[in-house]
């Protein structure tokens, strides 16, 4: 009977998510996450879409494929914004943007085709330890 | 030749955070500590190079995520909508901090980010699912 039930209610939840309609509870925590995501992503540059994969899952119920590729087009237009702010600040130096940037475009678009095979946990773990001492590194 | 080496090394950087960007784990959560570190740019252009070249990586990557059908718009009008307007204040509070607090505070926000991976990968998603279903 549980199993029966389970299987009902993941069907009324896919249903649902094809519908457009939203209960307002999902609703307040889209815009909410999605001020924390502006804000962060903004203040230090990136890291909004990591918040932002998550949020995906759980409000909207998408898969760790989906999450990871909508991510990155939620995380588009505000990073335009942001990008624009530094810009005018003058914070951005032209040779080093262009050298990084040709690295990180080649990059994004190996990425992007290896994310049919999405990476197993082993890797996920080592760039969690990395950012760890990374982020200790940038403390001290 | 140096000039040429120098493109090499920071293409090469580029390259390795910008496979993560791609695969949406954060490469700009990658790229801002190696610049830092192993260049020593200043955080704010770090942070400014990753926004920049994060736009132009999106592009190519949206396009091959969504060939893929990958990305699904329904419900992320919302997160854009509020994240817009925030993404604005940040980026002026970013620019009125003096950069070694910036830099200290991504530290402490990367080592965050790091643990609350770490905890994600580490929980097994089934078991969350039938916990809720009890």
């Amino acid at each position: 009977m549980k199993k029966k039930r389970a299987k009902i209610d993941k069907k009324g939840k896919k249903n649902d998510e094809k519908n457009k309609s939203f209960t307002k509870k999902q609703k307040l925590w889209l815009i909410l996450s999605g001020g924390a995501i502006g804000l962060l992503n903004g203040f230090f540059g990136g890291g909004g879409g990591m918040i932002c994969v998550p949020i995906l899952q759980k409000v909207l119920g998408l898969d760790a494929k989906q999450s990871h590729a909508t991510a990155i087009a939620v995380i588009f237009p505000l990073s335009l914004i942001s990008a624009f702010v530094y810009v005018i600040n003058g914070y951005i130096s032209s040779f080093p943007l262009l050298s990084v940037g040709l690295g990180v475009v080649l990059g994004g678009i190996t990425g992007s085709f290896a994310l049919k095979f999405l990476p197993p946990k082993a890797i996920r773990i080592i760039f969690a330890i990395i950012m760890f001492v990374g982020g200790i590194r940038l403390i001290i | 030749m140096n000039t040429f080496l120098t493109i090499i090394l920071y293409a090469i950087l580029g390259f390795a955070s910008g496979i993560f960007g791609g695969l949406g784990m954060g490469g700009g959560t990658l790229l801002i500590p190696l610049l830092n570190i192993f260049l020593g740019f200043d955080q704010k252009l770090c942070q400014g190079i990753n926004l920049v070249s994060f736009l132009v990586m999106a592009l190519f990557s949206l396009i091959i995520h969504f060939k893929n059908g990958y990305i699904q718009t329904k419900g992320i009008f919302y997160i854009i909508i509020s994240g817009l307007a925030l993404s604005l204040l940040g980026s002026f509070l970013a620019g009125a901090l003096p950069s070694e607090i910036l830099k200290i505070s991504f530290g402490v926000f990367l080592c965050i980010l790091s643990v609350v991976q770490f905890a994600q990968t580490i929980s097994p998603k089934g078991k969350k699912d039938k916990n809720k279903g009890k």
